[in-house]
């Protein structure tokens, strides 16, 4: 994990290009920069690169043919990128979480095979045609869908969104907990979805006037339910079968799972079996005792169903520290539930000054977007932040600010702006600062 | 049908005006709600029986049936004290369902049915559909009512000799009950819409004031999923 400085800083560099070095013009930014400059450079005999003089194994011999791999899997030099969990935070696996890897992946489309998971009965294995989907309660007509009567209906529809679990940076109330982006961040994924407007089933059934609120269930043995205001029904909430092009993965809810743009990850909910409309919520176990946010006073909020803009820095991050000086790039994932990201500010120092990072790609509402700083490193220590701001003028909060309104048991909805310790020799770690 | 045939008409008028209406012809688009497609069958009332099984806090729901508190303690010591324990107060990380009281402001709050939860209904709705964790749906409707029944009464809400019902169910009152609002954030955090500083934005040095690496219960390399 040691820093290296294969290549000499070329003077000509600022110390931090990019507008970032008013962020830096400190004294011990400034030393440090005159250091480097005064740094003579090394002459050793340049040797040749095996890597390049001598003939690799892949160059001499066959590869595998098109048959080896019917349906593919990353190269075997990308066995870290994975999710992972962390075993103390549940009783068991079949009622827990595990984390994306958003420190390895780039772009904002999460590919499926490494999409979190979070269950609350384990992974269901349901047989696409055996699966149904009821539509009950007060409805003209209830009615009862096959898999392919979904998929003969009109308006189908293609769209990405991100989808967070509402304990996403939950551990991380109380102080800096776990060690890694994939671990305070990673309780999410942004893929795209194919499917039909879950208002489109509504209609095919016909809503009683008195239908206020949706309830929706799972096929699984937690049989999860989650009660939506009919408002979000008829807006943009989408009864789904595909994710990234195919059908959804078993763990994200095959063979139908409802997609809640922008809201917290459990309302979404997976093996999709029955929609009942009803005229109020029935206050499930997992909107009752699970999914409020107990506040400093004892009392608790309930339906905070948006998840508000945040924003984290993905690299460096303590699972991806700085190897080398000179030039680097930051880079990192913003979202909001609420509208679409208009920008995302980055500081090195810790929150005195920020500036305005790049997005590169489409910054779509209830989507992942990503966002880059390049920037020269000359192993000055680094105290990285990033906050998101939303079409709605919106700003992402400290989690001091959080913390003010909310006290530190909310476990939910925790969007305050991470800082990551980048030290001299490029091992970063995840801390909280005055 | 009529809406179908205002879509056609729409389309019509639109090309006979042609390019000058265009604005005119916007406004005029059919409604998004699509016409009924005839997919799918009407749901029969044994197969709406089967799966809807929801109760509301109301007793909207519940099932005829009841069980009573000493039931209710012998079905529990055989189903459910072996993650849960004998009185409720969990084995390991098993969920903790009794006491807690008065403790929702505390540094470490233990939110139980007691303490914390807000409705009856949602003991009985959710042992009913999800519980003993593996092996769902295996209670009758009486053995559910007098579980209920037995957790209600470990946490102080109802007396020995209680029996829950469909009929009384929707009547329980919980302890916590008032205790939950709904989501004010565009309210209470309205502070957080607001353009945020960018230059010199704090005063003196920044310190380090928590480290992860202290408590250091991050996963490393090995304990996580292999791969092929």
């Amino acid at each position: 994990m040691g820093a290296k400085d294969e290549q000499p800083s070329p003077s000509r560099r600022g110390l931090l290009r990019a507008g970032l070095a008013g962020a830096a013009v400190t004294a011990a930014g400034g030393a440090a920069l005159a250091q480097a400059k005064q740094e003579p450079a090394k002459q050793e005999p340049a040797k040749p690169d095996p890597a390049i003089t001598d003939i690799q194994d892949w160059n001499r011999y066959l590869g595998s043919g098109v048959e080896a791999a019917p349906y593919g899997k990353p190269s075997k030099f990308e066995k870290d990128v994975i999710r992972r969990n962390v075993g103390w935070l549940t009783a068991g696996t079949e009622s827990s979480i595990n984390f994306t890897p958003i420190h390895e992946i780039d772009g904002i489309i999460t590919p499926s095979g490494v999409c979190f998971e979070r269950h609350h009965g384990g992974v269901a294995e349901v047989d696409p045609a055996k699966h149904r989907l009821m539509i009950n309660g007060l409805v003209d007509k209830p009615l009862v869908f096959t898999m392919d009567d979904l998929k003969r209906f009109p308006g189908r529809v293609n769209r990405p969104y991100f989808l967070e679990c509402a304990a996403n940076g939950g551990m991380e109330w109380k102080g800096a907990q776990l060690n890694g982006v994939q671990f305070t961040h990673g309780m999410i994924h942004n893929v795209w979805y194919t499917g039909i407007p879950l208002k489109t089933l509504l209609n095919e059934a016909g809503v009683k006037p008195n239908g206020k609120w949706v309830l929706v269930e799972g096929a699984d043995s937690a049989a999860m339910t989650r009660s939506i205001p009919i408002e979000k029904a008829l807006d943009d909430c989408m009864i789904a079968w595909g994710m990234n092009g195919e059908a959804l993965r078993a763990e994200q809810g095959y063979p139908l799972r409802i997609v809640v743009p922008g809201w917290e990850g459990n309302m979404w909910v997976k093996w999709l079996r029955r929609i009942e409309i009803g005229d109020q919520p029935w206050a499930q176990r997992e909107e009752t005792s699970k999914y409020t946010d107990l506040l400093a006073d004892g009392r608790a909020r309930r339906h905070t169903f948006v998840m508000d803009a945040k924003s984290v820095v993905t690299n460096p991050s303590p699972q991806k520290p700085l190897k080398y000086k000179g030039p680097n790039v930051l880079t990192g994932l913003a979202w909001s539930g609420r509208g679409a990201i208009k920008r995302v500010d980055v500081s090195i120092d810790g929150g005195k000054n920020w500036q305005t990072a790049r997005i590169d790609g489409p910054a779509m509402p209830l989507c992942l977007t990503r966002f880059y700083v390049d920037f020269d490193w000359n192993g000055q220590e680094l105290m990285v932040q990033s906050r998101a701001m939303d079409s709605t003028g919106y700003v992402q909060p400290t989690k001091e600010a959080l913390r003010k309104v909310r006290g530190l048991n909310s476990i939910y909805h925790n969007n305050g702006i991470q800082t990551w310790l980048v030290r001299a020799n490029g091992e970063t770690e995840n801390v909280e600062i005055s | 049908m009529s809406r179908f045939r205002n879509v056609v008409l729409a389309f019509g008028l639109a090309a006979a005006l042609a390019s000058p209406a265009l604005p005119q012809a916007k406004k005029m688009q059919p409604p998004a709600e699509p016409a009924k497609t005839g997919l799918g069958r009407p749901a029969l009332p044994e197969e709406i029986k089967a799966w809807d099984i929801d109760v509301r806090p109301d007793g909207l729901g519940a099932p005829v049936g009841k069980g009573d508190v000493k039931k209710g303690e012998e079905l529990f010591l055989a189903q459910c004290a072996a993650c849960h324990g004998e009185f409720g107060e969990a084995v390991g990380r098993w969920p903790v369902l009794v006491g807690g009281k008065g403790s929702l402001k505390a540094d470490n709050p233990e939110k139980t049915i007691g303490s914390y939860w807000p409705d009856a209904s949602t003991a009985f709705d959710y042992i009913r559909r999800a519980m003993p964790f593996g092996n769902a749906r295996s209670l009758s409707d009486d053995d559910v009512y007098a579980l209920t029944a037995f957790l209600l009464n470990m946490n102080e809400v109802v007396k020995d000799d209680f029996v829950l019902s469909n009929e009384n169910i929707g009547k329980v009152k919980m302890p916590n009950a008032g205790a939950f609002y709904d989501d004010d954030r565009t309210t209470a955090e309205k502070h957080f819409w607001a353009e945020p500083c960018m230059k010199n934005c704090k005063t003196g040095e920044v310190k380090v004031t928590g480290r992860a690496r202290v408590i250091d219960v991050t996963p490393d390399g090995k304990s996580g999923p292999k791969v092929e």
